[in-house]
């Protein structure tokens, strides 16, 4: 057996990933690292993502602050990037409203960065050549892409459905530049984005637990391991799918 | 400040099939046919809008009666 063996490696490729701060991105970068890649992470708070990457293993990983919602963040990210093999379009956030109460400003927000931002990196990074050949584009999308809807919910599920349906265009275009480009749609996942929902009480959360076939929501981690391999060279003729990692909710 | 008649108004908004003359400062709202998550939400939007003040799912959930809640919202502003 060959011990070195291992077809979901990153070793040898640059991975940004944004959003790198908490929840999945933080477990993602980790996770890239551990695997062999050279991670280039991206967040709002300094603090935080210095935390993330003070937890990467091995060297020459690079962080560079930018918020995403603002256009001139993701150009001066772009320039600053060296050319990439990989990019996990990461970051987003949930502002839960009741649909006779969604305010224009929320939803100008949510849609700017949850849809618009990981769009204009993609549309960045293709023009300026900084993503190579036989390289991987991965979207965080969500099962609320796929109508696993509930109430207060809506601005979400939109930015999210539009995020998957790029994806798949984005697929087509770019295969002819054999860039791929997949989706990970996760269930409810222990993260502080679900911590943020203060709205919602730890009992209505227990009952939301039990909806799901293993009982339980996801770690970050296994997120992550879903992203490794659409990243990885195992994953070398997949482009346009969404896989999706849900503990069975979906079905 | 609204008062707590106005308060009651708001709340009973939030409701489609119960009248609102059903619900009054010491109704026990949790006990309503009607009442439900998406109410419970409904209402902490409508306190959002109204009062500016964040409640949570737990000042829902521990509040008895609809005065209750407006004594939780204004010890909050």
């Amino acid at each position: 057996m060959d011990v070195a063996y291992n077809p979901f490696s990153l070793e040898g490729k640059t991975i940004l990933v944004t959003g790198a701060s908490s929840g999945i991105g933080k477990a993602t970068a980790i996770e890239c690292s551990r695997m062999g890649a050279k991670v280039v992470i991206t967040g709002r708070n300094e603090e935080r993502l210095n935390e993330t990457f003070n937890s990467l293993e091995g060297d020459g990983h690079i962080q560079i602050l930018a918020d995403l919602s603002n256009e001139d963040d993701i150009q001066h990210l772009v320039n600053e990037i060296p050319v990439l093999n990989g990019c996990v379009n990461n970051a987003g956030y949930n502002i839960m409203s009741v649909i006779q109460f969604i305010k224009k400003d929320n939803l100008d927000h949510i849609m700017n960065v949850n849809l618009t931002a990981p769009i204009m990196l993609t549309h960045l990074l293709v023009k300026s050549k900084k993503i190579a050949k036989d390289s991987s584009i991965v979207f965080t999308s969500s099962i609320s892409a796929r109508g696993r809807n509930s109430v207060g919910n809506s601005m979400y599920s939109a930015t999210k459905g539009g995020l998957s349906s790029f994806m798949k265009n984005a697929a087509l275009e770019l295969a002819a530049k054999r860039i791929r480009c997949n989706a990970v749609l996760p269930g409810m996942v222990e993260t502080p984005l679900k911590e943020g929902k203060s709205n919602i009480t730890e009992e209505q959360w227990e009952i939301n637990r039990q909806l799901y076939p293993l009982k339980r929501f996801g770690k970050p981690e296994e997120i992550a391991y879903g992203i490794i391999y659409l990243l990885s060279d195992a994953s070398a003729w997949v482009t346009g799918t969404e896989l999706v990692i849900d503990g069975g909710m979906t079905r | 400040m609204k008062s707590l008649d106005e308060f009651v108004e708001l709340f009973a908004e939030q409701f489609d099939e119960t009248d609102a003359s059903e619900i009054t400062a010491t109704t026990v709202f949790h006990d309503l046919e009607e009442w439900s998550s998406l109410i419970g939400l409904s209402v902490i939007a409508m306190v959002d809008e109204e009062f500016d003040v964040a409640l949570k799912g737990d000042d829902v959930k521990n509040s008895v009666t609809v005065e209750d809640l407006y004594n939780n919202v204004k010890s909050k502003l």
